[in-house]
């Protein structure tokens, strides 16, 4: 088992008198799909905007890459080379694919862009993600597809030579052939080395491109798993229990004795 | 991975891919590839470019005077200010944003550049000591409102200001226009700063502040009053004089040249760098079409146009090159810098913008500096057109013509469409409907009902190739 490139380790947060992150160890190694599950209102959106820095955390200690990191803002994340692709994304419509791509972090200097470059670079990286769907790299974003306009956004991601990549939610509204190319394009991001985290409600994707599931049950971390070790009924139940069998979380009642 | 040794080659196979990004389209697919786009409702400023082009035929057809040389001098004259106040509209209008105030805000610069040159530079004279002391505090707090949002040109710019009017600087038209434009400058730092640090709707702001000016406009000039300005020569030529013919062929050598080695030199490194560049016969083409456009225009303007026999009035006006420095500015700062790609972006997905680590404050700050720094501009080639400054400088008419030439020539209400060259098309729609109805002898009240379903058409035009464009297959 690999060294994991971003650990967490005892992190919580508070909204408030509400308590809802709990004492929550989160591992994402490089090279594995690690997915992220949970009911609504388990954490998971708090966990990723805490690692991305929108949140401040309370306590925890993270490390990355093997050392002590502190994340106090979305700045510390991108430095570090963590990104996340949210669901609601972050593309602008009346730009086309290369814009958005290098949308903040622009190629020349400031008084003239190097154009080509940018261009060259954003083919390189969807090619080599292997994404033919699109036509040219100069299409509007507004005359792309729901599943073209998520492979911008993660090759956007992929472009800045991230090491950890947080998807939120990436096929939730996407049809049976485009959550295909997504999935597709999820897998190669982590072939190509990367730390990939996966959001998702849909067991069946979990199941696809997974190594490993992480299920949050009520602020709490209720089990790290291997996806080949468990099963859908199982994973079903860790999410609305908390527990199944010997997985999960202690029995409330054994918790009381 | 078994075959990793043909990596390479699984990359470059992957890039061809791109299907036509690496093949470059032939003459013939390039045409095609642009009537479906059109057809896809992506018009641009294709109706108003017609537009200007039937218009032509129509006025030329019902009026003898008006394809004269004479009359076509005329028109570039009198659509220029509301041309470049347009111009600086665009910038406001792609962020999805209106300066409602644009018009008598450049009221108050053609104001001030008057009273300065009419009271000999005596302002505190002029404005009387409340008044002035009130307008100096103004500019200060334009200076510190600019340099709390960081926004330095606009700092200096308002500081520069402050520090004519305070010093008293003798009447001298470039002085005068200096101020104008740096007062035009902080009124847009004030502007611009309600808007995006109060947070208040851009539409609020500048129609309160759209009252305001016009109430400076009347307390600078005395209601009924006017101040003439074309006894001045620099004042007076800056919209009715012309460049010598020598000079004028010049500028026409200049411009062409810097188009033609501007849109090549583009071409041929793209071409070089194998990126996917349009068909060299079509980017031949539209140098070439350049050229002859710009070179006939000025060979007719550099015609003798006098109709009285004794005055010889040749060559291009001022105006052109201005306009035409103006536009070459404003298209560079959006299409080539990272501002110009961030205004569009902000315009797009404000959200999107700032997460990209925009910071979308000062860039909605900086459009209303651009806008009113523009209609500063504007007010002076007005006022050096019409000769005089009255209380009706910048009025309503001013702004609504300006915002009308931005939106005849495709520029998008909504925010993130939009050029800076379709506020010129679309001032030279307006000028031409104008100016073909004065000489048709058709009464204000008629040149008014077409200027506005001109506007109507306009919008309609947007608005159907919008959903047009929403419906076609992705």
């Amino acid at each position: 088992m690999s060294e994991p490139i971003l650990d967490i380790k005892g992190l919580n947060k508070s909204f408030g008198p509400v308590h809802v992150l709990h004492d929550v160890d989160f591992a994402v190694r490089a090279g594995e799909v690690t997915a992220l599950v949970g009911d609504n209102g388990a954490g998971k959106s708090t966990l990723v905007k805490c690692v991305a820095g929108i949140h401040p955390y309370d306590s925890g200690v993270v490390r990355f890459d093997g050392a002590d990191a502190h994340i106090r803002g979305p700045k510390d994340a991108a430095d570090l080379g963590i990104e996340v692709v949210y669901q609601d994304l972050a593309l602008a419509d009346n730009l086309d694919i290369v814009q958005n791509m290098f949308l903040g972090r622009e190629r020349g200097n400031s008084w003239l862009l190097d154009e080509a470059s940018m261009e060259q670079a954003a083919r390189e990286t969807l090619a080599s993600l292997s994404v033919r769907t699109v036509k040219s790299v100069r299409t509007l974003v507004s005359a792309l597809s729901g599943g073209q306009r998520q492979t911008v956004a993660i090759a956007k991601s992929v472009l800045w030579n991230s090491k950890v990549v947080l998807l939120d939610e990436p096929t939730a509204a996407l049809g049976v052939a485009q959550t295909r190319q997504v999935l597709d394009l999820v897998r190669r991001l982590a072939e190509q080395g990367l730390g990939v985290v996966l959001i998702s409600h849909n067991m069946a994707d979990v199941f696809e491109v997974a190594d490993r599931i992480n299920v949050l049950y009520l602020g709490r971390m209720a089990a790290e798993v291997q996806t080949k070790d468990v099963t859908h009924g199982q994973v079903v139940e860790l999410i609305t229990a908390g527990r199944s069998g010997d997985l999960g979380l202690a029995r409330p009642e054994a918790v009381a004795m | 991975m078994t075959e990793t040794p043909a990596k390479p080659d699984v990359q470059s196979a992957a890039i061809s891919d791109f299907g036509i990004d690496t093949t470059s389209m032939s003459t013939g697919e390039a045409v095609k590839d642009y009537f479906s786009r059109i057809k896809a409702g992506q018009l641009g400023s294709l109706p108003a470019v017609l537009g200007v082009a039937v218009l032509l035929v129509l006025f030329s057809a019902l009026s003898s005077d008006f394809l004269t040389l004479n009359n076509i001098s005329n028109m570039l004259q009198q659509g220029a200010g509301q041309t470049i106040i347009a111009m600086g509209i665009v910038f406001v209008l792609l962020l999805g944003e209106i300066d409602l105030s644009a018009g008598t805000a450049s009221g108050v610069c053609a104001s001030l550049l008057a009273l300065h040159y009419v009271k000999s530079g005596n302002l505190l004279g002029g404005m009387g000591s409340s008044v002035f002391f009130i307008f100096i505090a103004v500019l200060g707090l334009a200076a510190v409102l600019a340099l709390y949002q960081k926004i330095w040109a606009g700092a200096g710019a308002a500081l520069l200001a402050l520090l004519l009017v305070a010093i008293g600087v003798p009447a001298n038209p470039w002085l005068e226009m200096l101020l104008a434009i740096c007062t035009g400058t902080a009124i847009g730092c004030i502007t611009g700063f309600l808007v995006s640090k109060i947070g208040m709707p851009s539409f609020v702001v500048t129609l309160a502040l759209f009252i305001v000016w016009q109430g400076v406009i009347l307390q600078f000039i005395g209601e009924g009053g006017t101040l003439p300005i074309y006894t001045d020569a620099v004042l007076n030529k800056v919209t009715n004089g012309t460049l010598p013919v020598f000079a004028s062929w010049i500028l026409a050598v200049i411009a062409v040249g810097a188009y033609a080695a501007v849109v090549l030199g583009q071409h041929f490194s793209r071409l070089r760098r194998g990126l996917v560049a349009q068909p060299t016969a079509i980017v031949l083409f539209k140098v070439g079409a350049v050229a002859l456009i710009g070179v006939v225009i000025t060979y007719l303007l550099t015609l003798n146009r006098a109709q009285n026999a004794n005055v010889v009035i040749e060559g291009v006006p001022y105006v052109v090159p201005i306009v035409l420095f103006l536009l070459v500015v404003g298209t560079y700062a959006l299409n080539r810098t990272r501002y110009g790609r961030h205004i569009y972006a902000v315009g797009g997905n404000a959200e999107a913008a700032r997460r990209a680590g925009i910071n979308v404050p000062k860039m909605r700050t900086s459009v209303f500096v651009i806008s009113s720094t523009f209609a500063a501009i504007g007010a002076i080639v007005y006022s050096s057109k019409a000769g005089s400054v009255n209380p009706d400088a910048g009025g309503l008419n001013t702004l609504l013509f300006a915002v009308g030439a931005a939106v005849i020539g495709g520029t998008s209400l909504f925010g993130g469409k939009g050029r800076v060259v379709d506020a010129v098309i679309g001032g030279a729609v307006l000028a031409i409907v104008t100016n073909g109805l004065y000489l048709l002898k058709q009464s204000a009240a008629t040149i008014n009902i077409i200027t506005g379903l001109v506007l109507l058409l306009a919008a309609t035009v947007d608005a159907l190739s919008r959903r047009r464009a929403a419906a076609s297959p992705r």
